[in-house]
């Protein structure tokens, strides 16, 4: 008997083992659903992809430069494209920046739910992360005060766009951008009764004030729709894009083919010394807007397409 | 276009008044950096009747903010900047002798009306070929304003970059006319 009842009491004692074993084990998965994320990583990559993206022109820019030189019919505009890929090429054998202007340095982020960014101020982690990749790789530093102008020193504070998305994953891009194309960028908030023609005008209208300032071929980010801030910041996102990528949205796709072809009838050029290769690629971002309304955002990417993204 | 011509500053009203908008020119020699901020202290130092911190007679300025040279050479990235922030400044410094602009963008009707009545040219350097137009500038040196950083006025030593006439002293205008051949509206 006593055997006997030691052996159900041993049993008993190991199927509790086991089930607080078990819920423990829940409750330890529970506990590390987050996955942790160090702000110091975000950091480390930030300067990391500041450098590459000065440094490196992206490969998909490289491809779009060398279709477009066989298809330019402009002998200047030919030479100017050829120039552009030499100049890529010695940025990358002397490690120098594809461009002086080496952007304020714009970064998005996309940020998983699950993600649990620790070790310090994820703002001030990107900053760091700018400061360092532009001393680092001999950037220049463009940030200023608008008034006085003088100079931050560093480049920071950097423009953070963050958006919280499914995931643990830290997804980002750093994009640095340039005044000379930025300056050409716009925002209308047109009647809706203008419709497509009317975005369609404020597209041309934009890139024809531009004409050769922007640096040539250019990219734009088109996004229509949301509201006046919204339809900026979608503008910015999209030139995230690969150039050769398609976009999901059949509407949106069709109107990016519609619009590079229209931009391309303007005759501005590479460099703006004239041709047929103004524009390497238009992307479109469609969304609602309000019923009064009807927002387009016109964001003018210059050839130097830098951007570079990394996850974490 | 023509064959490549060649260019050494100073200049002097005959080297700019050959030029003719599309030409190819070559540029060597002495030449100034300036971006909006030193034009503004150059031309309140003129006002002041001061001395520019650079001869402007027969002088060629290059807009451009280079970034910071790597270890080993003597500039960073050195393409040009757009040149319509400076166009208030410029008929100012052509007044006083400046023959040419080196930059990208267009200009505005007082500025070429001021090339036209002072006898100067503007250049355009490829925008975004920073890395490429470094290759040209053998020296370079802060001789104003350093407290600018990227924005001081820098003296520098080129050999044979590579420009585009634009704009000339008879009112040619490389981008309307480059423009107006390839437009199909």
């Amino acid at each position: 008997m006593d055997t006997n009842c030691s052996s159900i009491e041993v049993l008993r004692a190991q199927s509790a083992r086991i089930q607080r074993a078990q819920s423990a084990k829940k409750w330890e998965l529970e506990l590390a659903s987050p996955r942790t994320v160090e702000v110091s990583a975000v950091a480390d990559a930030v300067a990391r992809l500041c450098g590459e993206a000065d440094l490196y022109l992206p490969e998909d820019v490289r491809q779009a430069f060398t279709r477009a030189q066989a298809e330019e019919p402009s002998l200047v505009g030919q030479e100017v494209l050829g120039r552009l890929l030499e100049n890529a090429d010695i940025a990358a054998e002397e490690k120098m920046p594809i461009c002086q202007d080496c952007g304020l340095a714009v970064i998005f982020m996309d940020i998983g739910q699950d993600a649990h960014l620790v070790g310090g101020d994820l703002i001030e982690a990107v900053n760091d992360g700018v400061r360092r990749g532009y001393e680092e790789n001999y950037l220049r530093k463009s940030a200023c005060h608008p008034f006085t102008r003088t100079n931050t020193g560093d480049n920071t504070p950097a423009v953070v766009h963050t958006q919280i998305v499914p995931g643990d994953k830290v997804h980002l891009w750093v994009v640095p951008k340039g005044g000379g194309s930025e300056n050409m960028s716009k925002v209308f908030l047109l009647t809706p009764a203008v419709g497509l023609a009317g975005v369609k005008k404020a597209v041309m209208d934009t890139v024809e004030a531009a004409g050769p300032n922007p640096c040539p071929p250019i990219i734009l980010g088109v996004a229509i729709g949301g509201t006046f801030d919204h339809a900026a910041v979608r503008a910015k996102r999209t030139l995230l894009r690969e150039l050769d990528s398609v976009n999901p949205d059949p509407e949106a796709a069709e109107l990016e083919q519609v619009l590079l072809e229209d931009v391309n009838t303007l005759g501005i050029g590479p460099a703006g010394l004239g041709g047929a290769t103004t524009c390497l690629k238009v992307f479109v971002d469609i969304k609602p807007c309000h019923i009064a309304s009807l927002p387009v955002a016109v964001n003018v990417q210059c050839h130097a397409a830098r951007h570079k993204e990394a996850v974490l | 276009m023509s064959e490549l011509i060649k260019l050494n500053p100073p200049l002097v009203d005959q080297d700019v008044t050959a030029l003719t908008a599309g030409d190819k020119v070559l540029v060597s020699g002495t030449i100034y950096t300036g971006r909006d901020a030193a034009h503004k202290r150059i031309v309140e130092t003129l006002a002041a009747g001061g001395e520019p911190p650079f001869p402007l007679q027969g002088a060629v300025i290059f807009y451009v903010g280079p970034s910071p040279p790597p270890p080993g050479r003597v500039i960073g990235a050195a393409g040009p900047t757009t040149s319509y922030r400076m166009d208030a400044y410029a008929p100012t410094l052509m007044a006083e002798g400046l023959k040419a602009m080196i930059g990208k963008g267009k200009r505005n009707p007082e500025v070429k009306q001021a090339m036209a009545d002072y006898k100067a040219v503007y250049l355009a350097a490829i925008g975004g070929a920073g890395a490429l137009m470094a290759r040209c500038i053998k020296q370079a040196e802060v001789i104003a304003y350093p407290e600018l950083g990227p924005e001081a006025v820098r003296r520098l030593v080129v050999e044979d970059m590579p420009l585009f006439v634009v704009n000339d002293v008879h009112g040619g205008d490389l981008y309307e006319q480059g423009r107006q051949a390839y437009a199909r509206t």
